[in-house]
C-alpha cells in the first residue's frame, strides 16, 4: 500500500543513454549537441537523462537576444544599489527598471530616463518570438502536432498586449508594466485602481475563471492518473481502448461521482483550452482598459453587474468636500 | 520507505515555517466598518496595538495657574506669543512645553541659561513659530482636528525631533540623490526600493513633495465608464497616489477601507466619514508644510536640513503615529486653552534669512 504514496517517482529505468529518434533531415539529428548525463536527482522528478540538447540557429539567438535584455535589466539594478552586491540580493525582489515617464509618449526616453525599457523590452521581446519559432520548428520536426507552441502564443499574446499593443492604442509607454519582481505588481495594483477596479471587467473575470479551473483540472487530471499508477494509470494511450485497466476505472471513478466523465483524450483537450484561454480572455480584458473602458465599476454600474448597498452612514456627510465651497481658511 | 515520508512531512513543515516567517501570526480582531458584504472591515493585531498603548497615553496636566496678575509680556522681555498669559500661567506652559518635547535636555534647549529672553538658540525661534502653528490648527483647521485639537504633545512626544510609534523620524525631506547619480543607468523613478516611508513596497517612496507640499491632483479614477478624454491621470500617477495612502494607512494603523469601499476607491457616497476627515487632513497638512515648515528652512542649523537643504515637513505620521487618532482622541486642548486660538496675527516672527546663507541662493518667501 505505502509503496503508492510517493512524492517522487519511483522507479528509475537505466539503460544505455539514448538519443532520441532520427529525424528525415540529417540536419535536425546531427544539431543535437552534449554527451547525454543520468542523474539520479533529476530520475526523482522527471527523465534521467539529460541531453543532448537542440539549440540550433533560432536556440542560439533567442538566447543572445535574451541575454542582452536580462542584462540590461541587472545591470540597470545593480547600478540602482550602487554596485553593492549584499544589496543587490536584498533589495532584489523591490528592484526594477521602470517604463519612461508619460511625457514622453511613444518617443524614444533618454536611456536612463526609461530609454532602457525600450532596449531591454525590444530585445527580449525578439527573443520569445525566436523562442517561439524555435518550438514551432521542433514540433514540426518530431512530426507532432504544434498545440505547446500555440499555447505558448496565447501566453505571449498576453505579454504583447501588456507591453506592446495597448501601450501603443494609448500612446504612452508609460502605461507598460516596469520589469521587477514587487514593482510589477504594484503596478498591476496601480493599473486596477486607475481603470475603476479591474474585477468588474468581464474579461477579467473569465480569466481568473480559466485560470482557476486550470487549476482544478490540473488537480483532477494528476490525481487521478496518480491514483491508478497501480494499474500502469501513467501508460495512458496504450490503455484506452482497453476494459477494465486503469483507463476505465479512472472514467468510472469520475462518472460514479459526478455523474460525467472525460477521456483520456478529452481530458487534455480541456486543459489545454483553460490555460489558453487563460491568458487569452486575460489579454482581451487588459487591451480593453483604458481603450474602450475607462473605469470598469462604473462600466458593471452601467450594466447592473455591481450591485448597490444600503447607506451605512447619513449621505449628507459623505458628499465631495472639493464640492463644497471652499474651507473657511 | 518510512525515513522517506518523514522526510518529505519534514520538509513540507520546513516550508511552512519558512513561510510563516512572512506575516503576522494570529489571532488578529477584525471589526465590521460597513455594510455586511462590502468587506469594509478594520484589521488589528491586538499585540500591536497593547504595544502602542503607552505612547497614546495622555500625561498629567500641570494644575491649572490663576489667570490674575501682571501679564507675561509686561513682566519678561521678548515675549512674542502667549505674552497675554499672566505670569502664573506662562510659566506653567513654558513647564508643559519642556515636559513635552525636550524632558531631557530642560529649559536649555531652547534657551541661553544666562538671559532667557534672547533668541539666540534656533530651538527658541522654531519653538514660538510652533505655538503659532499650534494655534492656527486648532482655531482654523477644526474640520480635522474638531474640539479635539492639538498640543506640542501630540507630535512631540517627549522627543523634540518627532518620532513614529516604531522610532522612525515623525518628519521628512525631499527625497536625495540616487545612491549612484551622474551614470547612464539605474534609473529608479523614486520608488522601488524597500522604503519604510511607504510600508516597506516598492511604490514611490516620497509622494510628500507632490501632494503634502505641492497641491497635485490625488484623484485618478475617471468618474466616466467609458474614456472622455478628460482624465490624464495614468498608471503612474496611480502609484504616487497609492505611495501616498500606503503612508496614511501606516500612520494610522488602519486598512484602505477605513476611509474607502476598495470596490470603487474614488466614490465619496460609499465611503466612510473618516474619508471626508482625512481629506481636509491632507489639506491641513499642505498649509502647514507650506505656511509653517518650509519656510522656516533659513532658520535651522544645516545639521537639521534634508539631503536637498529643506527643512523638516510634518506629514499623517507626525501626529498619529499608529493610531487612528492621536492620543486616541483624548483631548488635551481643553487643559490649555492658550493654544486654541491665535495670540498674534499669525505672521512669522523671525526674519525671512535669519541667518547668512553664504551658498545658499533659495530665500524661502514668508507667507
Amino acid at each position: 500500500m505505502p509503496e503508492y504514496q510517493n512524492l517522487f517517482t519511483q522507479v528509475q529505468a537505466h539503460a544505455p543513454s539514448y538519443p532520441g529518434v532520427p529525424l528525415a533531415r540529417d540536419r535536425d539529428t546531427r544539431e543535437r549537441i552534449g554527451t547525454p548525463i543520468h542523474v539520479k536527482l533529476f530520475g526523482w522528478f522527471g527523465n534521467a537523462q539529460i541531453g543532448p540538447i537542440y539549440l540550433g540557429f533560432l536556440g542560439v539567438a533567442s538566447i543572445f537576444f535574451f541575454l542582452i535584455g536580462f542584462t540590461t535589466i541587472g545591470f540597470n539594478m545593480l547600478v540602482q544599489v550602487d554596485y553593492d552586491p549584499i544589496q543587490f540580493i536584498r533589495q532584489l525582489f523591490w528592484l526594477a527598471l521602470e517604463p519612461p515617464k508619460p511625457e514622453y509618449g511613444l518617443k524614444l526616453a533618454p536611456l536612463n530616463e526609461g530609454g532602457w525599457w525600450n532596449f531591454a523590452g525590444f530585445f527580449i521581446t525578439v527573443s520569445i518570438l525566436l523562442w517561439w519559432l524555435r518550438m514551432y520548428r521542433r514540433a514540426r520536426a518530431l512530426g507532432m502536432g504544434t498545440h505547446v507552441p500555440w499555447a505558448f502564443a496565447a501566453a505571449i499574446w498576453l505579454y504583447l498586449v501588456l507591453g506592446l499593443f495597448r501601450p501603443l492604442l494609448l500612446g504612452s509607454w508609460s502605461e507598460a508594466p516596469p520589469f521587477g519582481i514587487f514593482p510589477h505588481l504594484d503596478w498591476t495594483a496601480a493599473f486596477s485602481i486607475r481603470y475603476g477596479n479591474l474585477f468588474y471587467n468581464p474579461f477579467h473575470m473569465l480569466s481568473i475563471a480559466f485560470l482557476y479551473g486550470s487549476a482544478l483540472l490540473f488537480a483532477m487530471h494528476g490525481a487521478t492518473i496518480l491514483a491508478v499508477s497501480r494499474y500502469g494509470g501513467e501508460r495512458e494511450i496504450e490503455q484506452i481502448v482497453d476494459r477494465g485497466t486503469a483507463s476505465e476505472r479512472a472514467a468510472l471513478f469520475w462518472r460514479w461521482t459526478m455523474g460525467f466523465n472525460a477521456t483520456m483524450e478529452s481530458v487534455h483537450r480541456w486543459a489545454w483550452w483553460f490555460a489558453v484561454l487563460t491568458c487569452i480572455t486575460g489579454g482581451i480584458g487588459i487591451l480593453l482598459t483604458g481603450t474602450v473602458v475607462d473605469n470598469w465599476y462604473l462600466w458593471a454600474v452601467k450594466h447592473h453587474v455591481a450591485p448597490a448597498y444600503p447607506d451605512v452612514w447619513d449621505p449628507a456627510q459623505l458628499v465631495d468636500p472639493a464640492t463644497l465651497s471652499a474651507p473657511a481658511n | 520507505m518510512k525515513t522517506q515520508q518523514i522526510a518529505s512531512f519534514g520538509g513540507l513543515v520546513a516550508a511552512a515555517a519558512l513561510l510563516a516567517g512572512c506575516w503576522e501570526r494570529p489571532p488578529v480582531e477584525s471589526v465590521q466598518h460597513g455594510y455586511r458584504g462590502t468587506g469594509m472591515v478594520q484589521v488589528y493585531n491586538p499585540r500591536t496595538v497593547a504595544s502602542q498603548a503607552d505612547l497614546n497615553k495622555v500625561p498629567e496636566a500641570l494644575p491649572a495657574a490663576p489667570a490674575e496678575g501682571p501679564k507675561a509680556k509686561d513682566i519678561y522681555k521678548n515675549v512674542l506669543v502667549l505674552g497675554d498669559l499672566s505670569v502664573a500661567q506662562f510659566t506653567r506652559h513654558m513647564a508643559s512645553i519642556t515636559q513635552w518635547v525636550a524632558p531631557q535636555q530642560g529649559c536649555v534647549y531652547c534657551h541661553n541659561p544666562a538671559n532667557f529672553a534672547e533668541d539666540s538658540k534656533y530651538t527658541k525661534v522654531v519653538a514660538r513659530r510652533m505655538i503659532q502653528m499650534t494655534q492656527h490648527i486648532n482655531a482654523d483647521w477644526q474640520q480635522h482636528v474638531a474640539e479635539t485639537g492639538v498640543t506640542c504633545y501630540t507630535c512631540h512626544r517627549g522627543h523634540p525631533n518627532p518620532q513614529d510609534q516604531n522610532g522612525q523620524k515623525a518628519y521628512w525631506f525631499k527625497a536625495g540623490d540616487p545612491a549612484h547619480k551622474g551614470g547612464m543607468l539605474g534609473w529608479r523613478d523614486g520608488q522601488n526600493e524597500p522604503a519604510y516611508s511607504v510600508g516597506k513596497s516598492s511604490l514611490p517612496n516620497e509622494p510628500f513633495s507632490r501632494y503634502l507640499l505641492g497641491e497635485d491632483n490625488i484623484r485618478v479614477q475617471s468618474q466616466h465608464a467609458l474614456p472622455m478624454g478628460d482624465n490624464k491621470q495614468d498608471t503612474k500617477a496611480t502609484e504616487w497616489t497609492y505611495g501616498l495612502m500606503m503612508h496614511m494607512s501606516k500612520s494610522l494603523g488602519v486598512n484602505c477601507d477605513y476611509c474607502h469601499n476598495s470596490r470603487a476607491f474614488s466614490s465619496w457616497p460609499q465611503s466612510a466619514p473618516q474619508r471626508v476627515t482625512a481629506w481636509y487632513g491632507i489639506r491641513m497638512v499642505r498649509n502647514l508644510n507650506q505656511e509653517y515648515l518650509e519656510p522656516l528652512k533659513p532658520v535651522y542649523d544645516s545639521d537639521d536640513l534634508g539631503p536637498k537643504g529643506d527643512a523638516p515637513k510634518l506629514f499623517c505620521v507626525t501626529c498619529h503615529k499608529g493610531a487612528y487618532k492621536p492620543l486616541y482622541g483624548q483631548s488635551m486642548l481643553k487643559d490649555f486653552p492658550e493654544l486654541s486660538k491665535p495670540s498674534t496675527d499669525g505672521k512669522p516672527l523671525y526674519p525671512a534669512q535669519a541667518k547668512p546663507a553664504a551658498e545658499e541662493k533659495v530665500a524661502v518667501a514668508t507667507p
